[in-house]
């Protein structure tokens, strides 16, 4: 059974409300974090070895350690809520049910930090869990756990929450501050880096929600226990959010380490395939990570079971890993179609890409329209290795991670199977059953 | 004073000097073509990609090289850096990458298409571009738009890289236009077609890489290659009244600032950008209106040296002649 650090008391009825919250033990590290000398609150998230939970996984203590910080500038710390990943949904489902552990936490890291301001800034979509979040705020605001002298301390600390317009891109850190600031929501060029210039040109932490979450039992618990949850560098407890063909999709907590066979089948996770399907393909860390073939995922190249950690699931490279991402598992049974599935993800990067460098404005569309040509039957082998080249030719040579996230799925899915791209283009009379394979098995007819 | 190997040639050059900057200085072949970087115009650059380049050498403390191309114009060369640009088969070809993007869906009307001759895309197509184009669905495309009575926008060949925007920010009292939407149906626009009105607008046809914004006063007067470029001056109030006339007989066709051999405006005596004023440029056209300094030098591989300044009397037919490229090009 795993750890509940996170999750322990989300399903207590009203734990979203500041006073059942405090009955269990909210705020509690806050007042014990405010005891402590900011740099020691460093020192044991850095012991932690607590790694971005966003999905690039840099380790946060020694983002925190990077944070410039000249004499009279003010600095910031940033919670990325801006969720948008496909197959991504932990953030939402956290800052639902426990928006005060996430105000908890950044009253934590911006004393840490010396932050007297601090943002979050929310996906537009999630319009209801902004509203959540800012009655949670005022509720903190009131009972003194926000705002001036916070509980006696002397310590000020300012909360906002700003609202996105509902951009993918305004996720990546540096769009995600143009935008705070009012801006087009254009990444930046790098460098500098945030640490040194960020919100408003003042050195700025941006932190994923579950990163700035799992800081509150770090610092409860200390540093060194936290580490011993988990395997390696993968520290701690980590949220997946579990989805596609699976028995009980849903946001799991588990100790990193777990093997992936075990969160697919084991009843007390997503409890196999539905209607006793074969598993054919994950996509382990939200649709930006390469998608790998049943046994791969389940076994590494060398033949290792694999394990929901972050050095496992990388194991081998692209060759035949992936990455752990930001915990967006996706699933796919026997009958799914993985060129529809690359398709659906391909259309989704096309459409958030933000154009400023041409290869992902340009690339983007030009892999969609390839992917509509072969699933409608038009296709050619040249278009699949026109596509492989295509991907090639974005993957590193763009402003910011968008472009790579784009074109590892198309490469991933050429690399594990080819041949299924090949069969559409061969036996474009075959498609058309396939083609509606989420209208029949998803959607129940007499809804359409 | 750090130092940098560039293709194997090696220059010191100020701290905080970009690899592409540095790579001018060496010159020729070394220099990456740049179709977003300005260097007269802050925070340009970035955008377009064309400067990748290979560092197979960080510095001398760090000497990894890095793991992806990185854009010359917006990295800082470090000490004892190491870089590749021609000489490394996988950028060159990396780069072509670039340039096909660029190109996908781009008109390519240049018979018809006034920047045609002193287009930097053009050149790049023709030293990387593969002689078919491998995108066969339909091509973006936007409406025409006058922004202003000077100056016209046709979006579908714009390459987005932001130096007009750059120079309505700077260069311009205020920017009323910028970037609309995103992805690849961005669009450079004046919100709601407003007009572009600042005395310094008529710059952004200038830093325009492409024929995306052009002079409306030239339009289809003429190819580039068959007029006359001369040096003139005067003086003016509001810029530093140096110019480039593009000339036909006694008729000034063409007013624009001095372009350096990058293709950016020159530095004034006194160091500044040569920027015009609109009065200038769209008001000012005849060649009474200014001081002739003398014929201008154009680089020897410009198709504009290629008429060697042929007698002009030739120019009545070719013009017809060209104008019956573009009709048909039109169908
Ligand atoms: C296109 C793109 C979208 C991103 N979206 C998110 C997001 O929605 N949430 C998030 O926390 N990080 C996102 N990231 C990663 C952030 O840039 C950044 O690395 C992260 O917020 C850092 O937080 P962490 O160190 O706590 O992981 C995105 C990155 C890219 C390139
Ligand atoms: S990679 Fe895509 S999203 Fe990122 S800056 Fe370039 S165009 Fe924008
Ligand atoms: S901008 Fe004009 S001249 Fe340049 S490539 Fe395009 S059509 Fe040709
Ligand atoms: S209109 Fe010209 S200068 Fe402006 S972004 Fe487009 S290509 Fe660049
Ligand atoms: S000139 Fe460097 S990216 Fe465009």
């Amino acid at each position: 059974m795993g750890r509940k650090l996170l999750t322990e008391h989300i399903n207590v009825p009203g734990i979203r409300n500041l006073d059942t919250y405090r009955k269990h033990g909210g705020y509690e590290t806050l007042k014990k974090a405010l005891g402590m000398k900011p740099e020691d609150i460093v020192e044991e998230v850095k012991k932690s070895g607590l790694r971005g939970r966003g999905g690039a996984g840099f380790p946060t203590g020694m983002k925190w350690g990077f944070l410039a910080k000249p004499e009279g500038v003010p600095r910031y710390l940033v919670c990325n809520a801006d969720e948008s990943e496909p197959g991504t949904f932990k953030d939402r489902y956290m800052m639902e049910f426990l928006p005060h552990l996430l105000i908890e936490g950044m009253a934590i890291g911006s004393f840490a930090l010396g932050c007297r301001t601090s943002y979050i800034y929310i996906r537009g979509e999630l319009m209801y869990v902004f509203h959540i979040l800012q009655e949670a705020i005022d509720e903190a605001y009131a009972a003194g756990l926000l705002g001036k002298n916070i509980l006696g301390t002397g310590f000020d600390f300012d909360l906002n929450v700003h609202c996105g317009g509902g951009a993918y891109i305004c996720g990546e850190e540096t769009a995600l501050i143009e935008s705070l600031e009012g801006k087009r929501g254009n990444p930046r060029i790098k460098p500098p880096f945030p640490a040194i210039k960020g919100v408003w040109g003042c050195p700025t932490v941006v932190n994923n929600v579950e990163s700035i979450m799992a800081v509150v039992p770090i610092i409860r618990d200390g540093g060194d226990e936290y580490a011993k949850i988990g395997i390696g560098k993968s520290t701690g407890t980590k949220l997946i959010s579990a989805c596609g063909h699976l028995k009980k999709p849903g946001v799991y907590e588990i100790d990193l380490g777990l093997p992936v066979e075990e969160f697919i089948y084991s009843d007390e996770y997503c409890g196999g395939i539905r209607n006793d399907k074969k598993l054919k393909a994950v996509v382990a860390g939200g649709s930006s990570v390469p998608i790998l073939p049943a046994e791969l995922i389940l076994k590494t190249a060398a033949g290792e079971p694999r394990l929901m950690s972050y050095e496992s699931l990388s194991d081998g490279g692209f060759a035949s890993g992936t990455m752990l991402g930001s915990g967006g598992f996706i699933a796919m049974d026997e009958d799914t179609s993985i060129v529809k599935n690359l398709y659906t993800f391909t259309r989704f990067y096309h459409h958030e890409s933000c154009g400023q460098c041409s290869p992902c404005r340009e690339g983007t569309g030009w892999m969609e329209k390839l992917l509509h040509k072969i699933l409608d039957g038009h296709g050619t082998l040249q278009d699949v290795d026109l596509l492989w080249e295509i991907q090639s030719k974005i993957e590193g040579k763009t402003i910011c991670p968008l472009g790579d996230a784009a074109a590892w799925p198309v490469a991933s899915a050429i690399r594990h199977f080819k041949s299924e791209f090949e069969e559409y283009v061969r036996n474009p009379q075959n498609i058309q059953k396939d083609r509606h394979y989420y209208r029949v098995n998803n959607i129940n007819p007499e809804l359409v | 004073m750090p130092k940098v190997t560039i293709d194997g040639h090696t220059i010191e050059v100020a701290e905080g000097t970009t690899i592409l900057e540095a790579a001018r200085m060496i010159g020729g072949e070394v220099a990456p073509p740049a179709m977003c970087f300005y260097s007269k115009l802050k925070t340009s650059g970035g955008y377009c990609r064309t400067c990748i380049v290979k560092v197979t050498k960080g510095s001398e403390k760090d000497p990894r090289p890095m793991p992806k191309p990185v854009a010359s114009c917006r990295t800082p060369v470090m000490d004892g850096m190491e870089v590749q640009n021609k000489t490394a088969p996988d950028l060159v070809d990396a780069r072509a990458g670039v340039v096909e993007f660029l190109l996908i869906n781009h008109p390519l009307d240049c018979p018809i298409c006034d920047q045609a001759g002193e287009c930097h895309l053009q050149d790049l197509s023709y030293e990387h571009g593969l002689s078919k184009s491998r995108y066969d669905f339909k091509r973006r495309e936007f409406d025409k738009i006058d922004i202003g009575p000077n100056i016209k926008l046709h979006m579908t060949r714009c390459i987005l890289c932001y130096r007009c925007v750059k120079v309505a920010e700077q260069v311009c009292d205020s920017r009323v236009h910028g970037v609309l939407n995103r992805g690849d149906v961005s669009e450079i626009s004046t919100h709601i077609e407003k007009a572009l009105d600042s005395d310094f607008s008529g710059n952004v046809i200038d830093v325009c890489p492409v024929g995306a914004l052009t002079d409306r006063t030239f339009r289809f007067k003429s190819r580039v290659w068959f007029t006359k470029p001369v040096d003139a001056h005067r003086d003016c109030k509001k810029c530093c009244g140096r110019s480039v006339l593009f000339m036909s007989g006694q008729e000034v066709l063409r007013v624009s600032v001095r372009k350096d051999t990058w293709g950016e405006v020159e530095n004034t005596p006194e160091g500044n950008p040569g920027w015009l004023c609109n009065e200038c440029r769209f008001e000012k056209k005849s060649a009474s209106d200014w001081t002739i300094e003398g014929v201008r030098n154009i680089d020897r591989h410009s198709v504009i040296s290629q008429n060697k300044y042929l007698e002009v009397k030739n120019l009545k037919i070719d013009v017809s002649n060209q104008k019956l490229i573009g009709e048909k090009a039109h169908n």
